[in-house]
């Protein structure tokens, strides 16, 4: 089996399970008890927010424990959308391909009379600084641009966006779920001002994650109810979950470059074996993506069918069609980047990690042709491009 | 729980009745890329009987399926029974469909319906 869905989540490190068996075991103590045990796991708690402010250049004090990237990305936007409220901000500056925890917060802020400008993505999926200098008005609270794509992986200009932000006085988050633990980030040098990260997309365990908030901004609660997380959060912290996220962080930046470097090969071997399928095209920018990212849309054929095949090959991948998205559109992210719906239909993301052999890249190459070429041999779609009553768009 | 029946599993691995038959006389197309699934029926009628069916589809894996089974279910079979078909009775026979992948069987009893359709408007002209 060759798991090529590392976006969609990944499988925890050994020193991850470890921690947060022993931490299960051996340290149950609530943190807020003041008894031996339960000071034990406030200090289990205390070193995981070390050592993930550690990671990305952060204090601890700064690094807020969430159940994830969502709950992170939701209470980043509505902090910085009450702040702006406060001053008589309301207006928010995005991109049109963020993850749908950004996207359906700013929805429901635009109810609320929030006005929200979604930037242009452009062909390669990549935001320009300019357009986001440009959008930023003397309303503006809050600029939102994820760090890289969950589904194209191309990486944005963040300290260039980070900066702009700055100079204006405007609040920066970033949605860096996909980014954190797989390409070097810091806070400081980045100018981020709120970060959101979730556990199991770095080998970590699921249900946990963390907002980063620069000191001095102000969070809104989405959970009232207990003094936990500096009163930011309410609930009994998940201590075995965020000891285990922060040991699957520690390792992952350990060797964040060497990772990095062998899965940017693997990634272009890929890419340069699925590019001789005819009729495709990689989608995002070539080189400013995430190391193990791979994304195409082949034309003639549907995602869902493919993915079900390549699961009979025993390769786990994820589509962008409608018909795994459970709506009759498919991916946002496709769209945004220019794609027509016919194509969108037809994508592939692999997302793999460094330590796939050439052989499994080679394999997966293969694979890929030939389920593509199947599909494509009882496609009506397919037979109308090739005899030339549509004309091709890939 | 799989996404999918063993049933529709085994037609989308397996579809049977599968390509184009050059000399159809009655074609069917139905969908639209923009949704992410076209139907393609062809038809060979002789006496009333389909004598031979065959398809094309781009879409999902029930969408492939329903085609699939929609085509051993008429073939052979006279017009009259043909035209009775109904998604209903393709999704019971592959075991049901998840609800949201029901349209994959109006699809394909679409797809027949439109055939005959264009059987009978051929049988006028000719």
């Amino acid at each position: 089996m060759i798991y090529a869905d590392n976006a969609a989540t990944t499988k925890m490190s050994q020193a991850a399970l470890d921690t947060m068996v022993s931490v299960i075991q051996e340290n149950y103590g609530n943190p807020s008890s003041l008894y031996s045990i339960g000071q034990q796991a406030r200090e289990t708690l205390e070193e995981a927010r070390a050592a993930v402010a550690e990671v990305i250049g952060a204090q601890p004090r700064e690094i807020l424990f969430t159940s994830g990237g969502s709950e992170a990305d939701n209470q980043a936007i509505r902090s910085a959308a009450e702040i702006g409220q406060k001053a008589g901000k309301k207006h928010i500056v995005s991109s049109a391909f963020e993850h749908h925890a950004v996207l359906h917060t700013l929805e429901k802020l635009k109810k609320e009379g929030f006005e929200v400008t979604l930037l242009d993505v452009h062909e390669n999926g990549i935001v320009r600084p300019e357009e986001v200098e440009a959008a930023i008005r003397e309303d503006t609270c809050l600029v939102t641009i994820m760090y890289a794509n969950n589904e194209i992986g191309t990486i944005q200009p963040i300290r260039e966006i980070g900066d702009i932000c700055r100079k204006h006085g405007v609040l920066f988050h970033t949605d860096a779920v996909q980014a954190v633990g797989h390409i070097p980030i810091n806070v400081a040098e980045d100018r981020i001002d709120l970060l959101s990260a979730s556990a199991h997309k770095f080998h970590g365990p699921k249900g946990v994650g963390f907002l980063y908030a620069r000191k001095g901004i102000r969070l809104t609660n989405l959970i009232e109810g207990g003094a936990q997380e500096s009163g930011k959060r309410a609930g009994t912290e998940n201590v075995p979950g965020i000891a285990a996220m922060a040991a699957a962080l520690k390792e992952a930046a350990g060797q964040i470059e060497q990772n990095a470097a062998k899965t940017v090969q693997k990634r272009d071997r890929l890419i340069r074996g699925l590019s001789a399928i005819p009729h495709s095209a990689l989608n995002g920018d070539a080189a400013r993506r995430l190391p193990g990212n791979v994304n195409f849309c082949f034309e003639g054929i549907e995602g869902e069918s493919l993915l079900l095949l390549l699961d009979d090959k025993g390769i786990e991948a994820s589509s962008g069609s409608a018909c795994t998205s459970g709506s009759l559109d498919p991916s946002h992210v496709l769209l945004a980047i220019g794609r027509v719906h016919d194509v969108a239909h037809g994508s592939l993301r692999l997302s793999i990690e460094g330590n796939l052999t050439d052989e499994e890249i080679d394999y997966m190459i293969r694979s890929v042709t030939e389920v593509v070429e199947y599909l494509r041999s009882f496609s009506p779609i397919w037979r109308d491009l090739e005899s030339g009553k549509k004309p091709h768009i890939l | 729980m799989a996404l999918y029946s063993e049933k529709v599993m085994e037609h989308f691995r397996n579809p049977r009745n599968v390509g184009v038959i050059e000399d159809a006389n009655g074609i069917g197309e139905v969908g639209n890329a923009k949704c992410g699934d076209i139907m393609k029926m062809y038809l060979k009628i002789e006496d009333d009987i389909i004598q031979d069916v065959k398809f094309e589809t781009f879409g999902c894996g029930s969408a492939i399926a329903s085609s699939s089974m929609a085509t051993e279910m008429i073939k052979g079979k006279p017009v009259a029974e043909a035209e009775k078909l109904t998604n209903q009775a393709v999704a019971e026979a592959l075991d049901g469909l998840p609800a949201y992948k029901m349209h994959c069987s109006v699809l394909a009893e679409e797809a027949i319906h439109a055939a005959l359709e264009d059987w009978r408007s051929r049988g006028k002209t000719e």
